[in-house]
């Protein structure tokens, strides 16, 4: 972290301390790791599933934390994140530090005592790889940080999975492998607008990496597994009908993105440090289009799962 | 050791301010560590209670 990039300013106020916690990342945490609890259909007393729920989300708030503690320097280069508690002097690094240590032990304390060691290792490991493996060692070092770095993110399903049945099955595998093979197409089509950001930071993501144009085939490739994968739950007693008929239409419109940004000129002109962060160029909209679509993909994956769990509606099991 | 003559200098000084908001956090603190202390309590309640109900007697 530079000094001169990092200073005190004005006494933080509690909302610093919430952005440290990315409110929002945890939130779509959070909205993952409940399907997996409920999408397992094993009966569970509704305060443990509360409290399960409450550390899976407290476990994110800390890897957030750890995260804004050791990125501070590469925060204040970009522009999406230069606002951030720590590199806008808000809160000191060493603070984000405590934080996210504290909240990660009580969660995984509370976690092991309310619902189970298994969940409770999950989500101590779900922690160090985000905190550990990705922040500290990928992010900086290879254009496959966010490829192995997702499974951080695909986890939360499978800890609420493990909280309900006190196992990780094939179908809590199988939300993990949605999540985890979504996340590089998702990730690359922010980066590939983005790229000027990523450049200033020295963060060597696909698009600095290997330039735009391998970029777009990945995702394109990427995207041809990512869609049958995700119409697997129909098949294997964990989706049902509604399920079926989302990740079907979906799956059809994110091929045809996916097909669209290939064919594209996304990220091949520099889109400028000092431009709007959202001042897309034309020709990377069919990288934003991608983006966008991607979080609305997933989100109607898992509520599909969430509703046929919460209303009862039986699973299809086409394959058994 | 404070200086009287310069009540506000020194990088170990805070300002009013800066004293409010350490005065919130501490406060905040406090009140997560109940909160935890509180969910403890219940979990344990929770988890013991059947048990506790059919234990030998």
């Amino acid at each position: 972290m530079t000094d001169t990039a990092i200073r005190t300013a004005a006494p933080a106020s509690w909302k610093d301390y919430v952005q440290l916690l990315k409110p929002r990342v945890m939130s779509l945490v959070v909205f993952t790791a409940l399907t997996g609890l409920v999408a397992a259909r094993t009966p569970m007393n509704p305060l443990l599933a509360a409290v399960a729920i409450l550390c899976v989300a407290v476990g994110a708030g800390a890897s957030a934390s750890l995260n804004m503690w050791y990125d501070a320097d590469i925060d204040a280069k970009m522009r999406r994140t230069r606002a951030r508690p720590v590199p806008s002097g808000k809160v000191q690094a060493a603070d984000a530090l405590g934080m996210g240590v504290v909240l990660g032990l009580f969660s995984v304390l509370l976690m092991g005592l309310a619902v189970g060691l298994l969940p409770a290792a999950l989500l101590a490991f779900t922690i160090l790889f985000y905190a550990v493996v990705y922040t500290i060692w990928l992010k900086r070092w290879t254009p496959q940080n966010i490829v192995i770095g997702g499974a951080a993110g695909a986890l939360p399903p499978v800890i609420g999975w493990a909280a309900a049945t006190g196992e990780v099955s094939l179908n809590a595998g199988l939300l993990f492998l949605i999540i985890f093979l979504w996340t590089p197409p998702h990730s690359w089509a922010l980066a590939l607008y983005t790229r000027g950001d990523y450049e200033a930071a020295g963060v060597p993501m696909m698009p600095v990496a290997k330039g735009p144009k391998a970029t777009r085939l990945q995702i394109l490739l990427y995207s041809l597994v990512f869609v049958p994968v995700a119409l697997l739950p129909a098949f294997t007693g964990l989706g049902g009908g509604l399920y079926l008929a989302i990740s079907g239409a979906g799956g059809a419109v994110f091929l045809l993105l996916a097909w669209r940004l290939f064919m594209s000129r996304a990220g091949d002109e520099p889109d400028g440090v000092d431009a709007d962060l959202y001042d897309v160029k034309a020709a990377s909209k069919a990288a934003r289009n991608l983006f966008a679509f991607s979080i609305l993909y997933l989100t109607l994956l898992f509520a599909a799962l969430l509703a046929e769990g919460l209303l009862g509606l039986a699973p299809l099991e086409l394959l058994t | 050791m404070s200086d009287p003559e310069h009540p506000a200098a020194g990088p170990g000084r805070e300002g009013p301010e800066a004293a409010k908001a350490r005065s919130r956090r501490n406060l905040a603190i406090a009140l997560s560590l109940a909160v935890f202390v509180i969910l403890v309590f219940v979990v344990t309640l929770t988890r013991l209670g059947a048990d506790v109900a059919t234990r030998p007697l």
